[in-house]
């Protein structure tokens, strides 16, 4: 396998940048790490992930979708939509690259959505493999493992170098791109590194937490179940656990009127909200126990219906360490399922 | 302490003084503790918690619970009593369907600052002696205690309970805290460095909005930025001026209602610190119109919903009357 020195990292980030934008996970001042643009003298993160999901990169927050003026019965409407340049999210986890194939999905299926394709198409994704699970982390639970990430390009560290496999033909272009700062190498002491990393899995807290008695058959057992009202009582309502979330892929769609002309943009909802699907007629979720319901229903259930069978959780952990109520699907899972 | 509080519990629910309990439930590590309704001694005894994590203020939890059938027993820290005196102030619970007991307060411990520090696989956190003893997959850690003490509680306000029914331990008194310090150097900085400051801060904002919903200042039915009818409603930082508006908004709109129970900031999953927009209005509110502390009583008129004509600017309304 191809590797390079730990101390030379930062030179084949550089490399890597002078041919286009590269992110990495780095932290900030309160200890957080979030991805940035790398520019030369930044450090790649020790925490295991970052605050905000890596799909941000290719479904943003907010982005405007179309702007239009209306002059009397004239409507002049403006494409906004730019060719991405390519870019290389380097330092992207198991758990993450493996949201990207659930967002795929979503977004990738008839009707495609160009402005997501768009950003897909010129994202490289460069994964990291873990060697440090948190307690949090329950990846295995939707059979990722985390020692062997997906992705473009596949990297491990073993401490003392970085190995590197290309899985797609963005991930050769990308090791090509860097081809003289790697050398060939046995994979000895990366294997015992592994080896020490699979083990630690073994004794996560959450390594048992299984999804054998959820999926999408499981829709009567879970809807009317009586635990919703007690695991939705202290649910405050904040979009936080969606916000947080690399699966999440709801959106809202809204006019802004710029005094000028409206921009029609569309931005993350969450489910958790008051007015999430919100209609003409009214709200057909009235409550915080029927909004709570939904995410979890919507990933363990409704998203394996229409999805032969795949979760819409990637187990990162994220929603465990933000909730500010603690509440998680953890939580869910274990009080909800039936044996 | 959870002992007794959860003797306490049971008993006031056997002999029938309140029908349901609010505390907080353990979770599936040492630290994940979510508030939660009990209504029974077996619930208690399987799930109730009081530790160095219990730090979520569950008052805000009784506007709806206190307006069910039967009493509601509600184990309050000091700093949690301010807040459920403001919301008694202000009609939003009902304080009569409601039995406080008053609990000794923190400090509470701030996961996010031991994880900060780099470990990770936490598998148990002890206090010993005011060492923290941090059990990891990866070995034992240690820190000092008040290192991984929450920012709420470090600048801790009062040990004294301003409302309960009843007591266990002993109740203590107002402190004199360091929580202007942040205001007074924000304060000293040139308007551009302030600007700076905020700007960076505010930008991290993901709106979630867990600061306002947490907020037990916070409880219209609809809030404007729920409520398309506002014309102003949003869900998404369409750009960073506007989430600049959704905080200074709030903390207008707290703004001598606020208790500074710090759970704005706690919850906060950016870091941001929002409760120096609050201290600041706190404090320019005492200099201007006296000392004044939400929530330390249920009658008095608060500042700027009162009227005196010693008022900083009473000349504004003085002047309207004058023919």
């Amino acid at each position: 396998m191809l590797r390079i020195s730990a101390d030379k990292i930062y030179e084949l980030l550089g490399a890597a940048s002078a041919a286009q934008t590269v992110y990495i996970p780095s932290e900030r001042e309160d200890g957080e790490a979030e991805f940035k643009k790398y520019e030369s003298g930044m450090k790649l993160t020790n925490r295991l992930n970052t605050l905000r999901s890596a799909k941000d990169f290719f479904f943003p927050q907010t982005e405007d979708l179309v702007e239009f003026k209306v002059d009397g019965k004239n409507i002049e409407i403006s494409d906004v939509r730019k060719e991405s340049e390519d870019f290389i999210i380097f330092g992207v986890r198991p758990c993450d690259a493996r949201s990207f194939t659930i967002l795929d999905k979503v977004y990738l299926v008839e009707p495609v959505d160009s402005f997501y394709k768009n950003r897909r198409d010129h994202g490289t994704v460069v994964t990291m493999a873990c060697s440090r699970p948190a307690e949090t982390c329950f990846c295995q639970t939707f059979g990722i493992d985390p020692t062997a990430p997906e992705g473009d390009c596949s990297v491990w560290n073993d401490g003392s170098y970085y190995y590197f496999k290309s899985n797609t033909d963005k991930g050769q272009k990308f090791i090509d791109s860097v081809t003289s700062l790697l050398e060939e190498s046995d994979t000895a002491e990366l294997d015992k590194s592994i080896e020490k990393t699979k083990e630690v899995m073994k004794k996560l807290p959450l390594a048992n937490l299984s999804t054998e008695n959820f999926g999408g058959d499981k829709l009567n057992e879970y809807f009317s179940s009586d635990k919703w009202a007690e695991l939705s009582e202290s649910c405050l309502g904040c979009g936080t656990c969606t916000f947080v979330c690399p699966t999440c892929q709801c959106y809202d769609i809204k006019d802004f009127n710029t005094g000028h002309g409206i921009k029609r943009y569309r931005c993350w909802d969450s489910c958790m909200y008051s007015d999430f699907t919100k209609m003409a007629h009214g709200n057909p979720r009235l409550t915080q126990l029927e909004r709570f319901r939904q995410r979890f229903m919507h990933k363990l259930v409704y998203f394996p219906a229409n999805n032969n069978g795949e979760f819409g959780c990637v187990g990162c952990g994220r929603c465990l360490s933000k909730c500010p109520i603690s509440m998680n699907i953890v939580k869910v899972m274990k009080a909800l399922e039936v044996k | 302490m959870q002992e007794a509080m959860i003797n306490k519990a049971k008993q006031l629910l056997a002999d029938g003084t309140v029908s349901r309990v609010i505390g907080w439930k353990r979770g599936e590590f040492a630290y994940d503790i979510t508030p939660a309704v009990f209504e029974t001694a077996e619930e208690l005894e399987k799930d109730f918690v009081f530790d160095d994590f219990t730090s979520a203020n569950v008052s805000k939890y009784l506007v709806k619970e206190s307006k069910k059938e039967g009493k509601v027993l509600v184990f309050l820290k000091p700093c949690d009593t301010y807040s459920l005196n403001q919301l008694t102030k202000e009609h939003r619970v009902d304080r009569d369907n409601i039995y406080v007991v008053g609990i000794p307060g923190g400090p509470k411990l701030d996961i996010e600052k031991i994880k900060a520090k780099g470990i990770t696989g936490i598998t148990s956190v002890k206090n010993d002696n005011f060492t923290l003893k941090i059990e990891t997959l990866y070995g034992e850690e240690t820190m000092p205690f008040y290192e991984a003490v929450l920012d709420k509680c470090a600048s801790c306000k009062s040990k004294k309970h301003v409302t309960y029914d009843e007591l266990i331990g002993e109740d203590g008194d107002t402190l004199e805290s360091n929580r202007f310090d942040m205001v007074e150097q924000l304060e000293n900085m040139t308007s551009q460095e302030r600007y700076d400051f905020w700007r960076s801060e505010l930008s991290k904002c993901i709106r979630c909005n867990a600061c306002r919903n947490v907020c037990p200042a916070c409880t219209c039915e609809n809030c404007v930025f729920d409520n398309p009818a506002s014309g102003i409603d949003n869900k998404a930082p369409a750009d960073s001026f506007e989430e600049n508006m959704f905080h200074i908004i709030r903390a207008f709109h707290v703004a001598g209602r606020c208790t500074d129970c710090g759970e704005c900031s706690r919850v906060c999953p950016q870091h941001i610190p929002l409760h120096l927009l609050n201290r600041k209005f706190i404090k320019d509110i005492n200099s201007l119109y006296g000392e004044y502390q939400a929530g330390a009583d249920t009658t008095s008129r608060a500042p700027l919903t009162d009227y005196t004509a010693d008022d900083c600017e009473a000349s504004i309304v003085h002047e309207r009357g004058v023919e």
